[in-house]
């Protein structure tokens, strides 16, 4: 009789399969368990900026209850956090410190930009807010919505988990220095043809 | 707790000089590069001691993006300078190339816990301006919602009050309950927040059938819980031990800083804007003006509480005396056609058209109203050219004001106590900042 | 007592001092029990020049400081506009009387470029420390950009 530690016998494994065995266990790629452990546990800085901001706050209390996808924990400290849910509306005096934050959190990191304010400036298209929260820091996933309901934030974070687990998010990130590859941009010079699609509120 | 109309004047409301020593002291004054310096030099031993401690505006206690700038001598802390400007949003000039109808989608983002007061204060407003009279029912209807409103927001108070002191589950429980509030306001005004429901003229839409069942639920609902909440904090002696004499206030100090709301009434100055200049209906209906004693956080928390209830006990009342009628003025200036018509009448067409893109003429001149939101005094100060947008929309946010309290309040006191401080004046930095 | 020209809009009543009758006049005021200044607001009246509700005696400059008070016990209310002309924005600060009108002039300043005299701390309160331009100005833009967005590269 053969026995191998943790597993015990192993003699009859030809026969039975693996059913015999004390323990059982399972074979994976190191790269998925640890996409996989990335995905289900994000843990979220606060970074309440405006209304939306309390959305997110609804989301993390009792009855949308964000605990079930392991992320009731809110990391007051950007270096504890994975995940910066950018909630409200960034303004010109906000975005360094926007930055830096960023900066202070570990790799891998994701951004979600919760709201349209973040996203592009929702209906504040004037001199204090910047137009777009990915003027300053790469996002992954956007919320639309002005609040996105607790629902619609959950559905930006599953997609999100499910990116993640994909990989699809670190592919993209060799590809483009992350973010999804949506940019708002400035308007083009004036003799240029392409014209972009353009969202302008009046 | 108890209500009375305001009596005494400036001198047996405390003394005068109080608020001059401790102005001259409590408000830190320098810019950036100063503070540096002032900071000194920690291996110098002659150095003072003192130093700055700078908190925010990414701090999780402080209700968004305030910062404060802290001088401190060990734990105590001097001088306080609230910075603010971080959810600057520009939303004066963005309320000048708005109609007078798109206006309350505007300010609405102001107070964002407690969004219908400004849409409140900014339609009343208009409606001076026009000179017409908005029927009854929409009055009524306005007041309903305003009080739950007020219940939500204060619920909201609770809720993070509880969870800066430490008392974690408050959390849990004041977001249940608001979101039962929140859920009958989406039910009628199809959002959970910034809703752009109350609008020059009335209110968008009609209660939804039923709604008499809903608030009933609310009423029979939210009661017990405040119950609940009095077992769980208000007679705990460690939440107790935190707020009590922890940021005091003397009521000549809260008139000559402009405090307003809970902060005024607890130094146990009577004074609240629905019974003593009242709009809408709040003459015909029953509450009372609570008021605290010492001035502290434990009365400002124990107001909020009991304001809760009194807000309860309007919207029962709103209940029992809906009127019937139109929800929104008929007067052909302001409001749209109904829609029936649009299809068989070209001029309901036309007018429709131009009542959403040009918007309607509201004649010059210029006029401030307050109403109470559940932070205090709350005024929209509008100019009128003439023209369909207004030509200068100014808010008096209450957070704004209240908020220059706060280096007073936490003289003296220990940096524990500041969050304290910070929640008990329940700042929201979208209507400091605008 | 100082006598200044007195109007009134929507059973409000409006005082229209000078610049350097500021002062006393809110002093008075404030000895009648007007013990709160609810208000500190300013409005640009650059695109808006014939106003007609200004007393004959009151010449309309660019500039209009709005200061509300309120006296508790009266139950009354009281509106001062204050025209301020632009080549000259300043008036006197009435930090002395009310300590609570510190973070609204400062507001009124960073937006406006109006100067108070003997304010403790004339600096921006809003915005950043090195922002060019008084924002609420008429004759300041908006700010809007044209926002466009980009199209996502096809993934995968
Ligand atoms: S998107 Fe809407 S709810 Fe969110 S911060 Fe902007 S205005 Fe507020």
């Amino acid at each position: 009789m053969r026995r191998l530690p943790i597993l015990g016998d192993v003699s009859r494994v030809s026969d039975d399969g693996l059913e015999g065995l004390e323990h059982n266990f399972v074979t994976a790629r190191i790269e998925d368990l640890v996409k996989w452990s990335r995905a289900r546990s994000c843990w979220p800085a606060t970074f309440g900026l405006a209304c939306c901001a309390i959305e997110m706050m609804a989301t993390g209390a009792a009855h949308y209850d964000l605990a079930r996808y392991g992320m009731e924990v809110f990391r007051a400290s950007p270096r504890q956090a994975d995940l910066m849910i950018v909630a409200g509306r960034v303004s010109q005096k906000m975005a360094p410190i926007l930055r830096q934050i960023y900066d202070q959190m570990m790799e891998p990191k994701w951004v979600i930009s919760m709201g349209v304010c973040a996203s592009s400036g929702g209906m504040f298209n004037n001199y204090a807010i910047v137009q777009g929260v990915d003027q300053v820091v790469p996002v992954d996933v956007y919320a639309p919505g002005c609040p996105p309901g607790p629902e619609t934030l959950m559905h930006a974070i599953l997609t999100l988990h499910e990116s993640i687990r994909t990989g699809e998010l670190t592919r993209r990130r060799e590809a483009n220095d992350g973010g999804a590859a949506i940019h708002v941009e400035a308007p083009l010079p004036e003799d240029t043809t392409e014209q972009p699609v353009q969202l302008g509120s009046r | 707790m108890s209500s009375g109309a305001p009596e005494g004047t400036l001198s047996d409301l405390g003394s005068a000089e109080r608020v001059h020593r401790r102005d001259g002291s409590a408000v830190l004054r320098v810019g950036e590069g100063e503070a540096f310096e002032l900071a000194g030099d920690p291996d110098n031993p002659d150095d003072d001691e003192r130093m700055i401690l700078n908190m925010g505006p990414s701090h999780p206690s402080t209700h968004g993006v305030l910062r404060l700038m802290l001088e401190m001598e060990g734990e105590t802390v001097l001088r306080t300078k609230p910075v603010i400007g971080y959810l600057h949003t520009g939303m004066e000039k963005t309320g000048e190339n708005l109609s007078y109808l798109q206006g309350p989608t505007n300010v609405t983002r102001m107070d964002y816990a407690a969004p219908l007061f400004s849409e409140l204060a900014f339609s009343l407003a208009t409606e001076k301006l026009l000179g017409i009279e908005v029927p009854p029912r929409a009055t009524w209807i306005r007041m309903l919602m305003c009080e739950l409103n007020r219940v939500a927001s204060h619920l909201l108070f609770q809720a993070t009050n509880g969870m800066d002191l430490g008392a974690v589950s408050m959390m849990i429980y004041g977001w249940r309950e608001r979101e039962e509030v929140l859920r009958f306001f989406e039910k009628v005004t199809g959002l959970r927040m910034n809703h752009n429901y109350i609008r020059p003229g009335g209110v968008a839409a009609d209660l939804p059938d039923g709604w008499q069942d809903d608030v009933r639920r609310l009423l029979d609902l939210i009661p017990p819980r405040l119950d609940e909440y009095d077992t769980l904090l208000t007679g705990q002696p460690i939440f107790r031990e935190r707020l009590q004499g922890v940021g005091v206030m003397t009521p000549a100090e809260a008139l000559a800083l402009s405090a307003t709301g809970p902060i005024l009434r607890s130094t146990g100055y009577a004074w609240d804007l629905r019974r003593d200049e009242p709009y809408l209906a709040y003459d015909q209906v029953d509450f009372d003006v609570l008021v605290g004693t010492y001035g502290d956080s434990f009365d400002r928390f124990a107001i909020r509480l009991n304001e809760t209830r009194e807000s309860l006990r309007i919207v029962e009342q709103v209940l029992d005396q809906m009127p019937g009628g139109d929800y929104r003025t008929q007067d052909q200036k302001v409001t749209p056609p109904p829609r029936a018509r649009i299809d068989d009448s070209m001029e309901a067409l036309i007018h429709h058209f131009k009542i959403f893109t040009e918007g309607f003429h509201v004649p010059e001149g210029e006029v401030y109203v307050a109403v109470e939101s559940p932070r205090g005094e709350l005024g929209c100060y509008l100019v009128s050219d003439g023209g369909p947008n207004p030509y200068r929309m100014h808010i008096r946010g209450p957070s704004f004001v209240n908020l220059q309290t706060l280096p007073h309040l936490m003289e003296g006191g220990l940096i524990a106590d500041a969050v304290a401080v910070i929640s008990s004046v329940d700042p929201i930095m979208g209507e400091v900042d605008r | 007592m100082t006598t200044v020209p007195e109007t009134s809009s929507f059973g409000q009543r409006v005082l229209h001092p000078l610049p350097d009758q500021l002062y006393a006049t809110v002093s008075d005021l404030r000895d009648e029990g007007f013990l709160t200044a609810v208000d500190v607001t300013a409005v640009d009246y650059m695109a808006h020049p014939g106003r007609t509700d200004l007393p004959a005696d009151v010449s309309p400059e660019r500039f209009e400081v709005v200061v509300s008070l309120h006296a508790h016990q009266s139950h009354e209310r009281v509106r001062l506009r204050i025209q301020v002309p632009v080549d000259d924005p300043v008036v006197p600060s009435l930090f002395d009387l009310f300590p609570g009108t510190e973070a609204m002039e400062r507001e009124v300043f960073d937006l406006f470029g109006i100067t108070f005299d003997g304010h403790p701390d004339m600096t921006r309160i809003l915005l950043p420390e090195e922002w060019e331009g008084h924002p609420l100005r008429k004759d300041v833009d908006t700010g809007r950009i044209p926002v466009q967005f980009r199209e996502a590269p096809v993934q995968r």
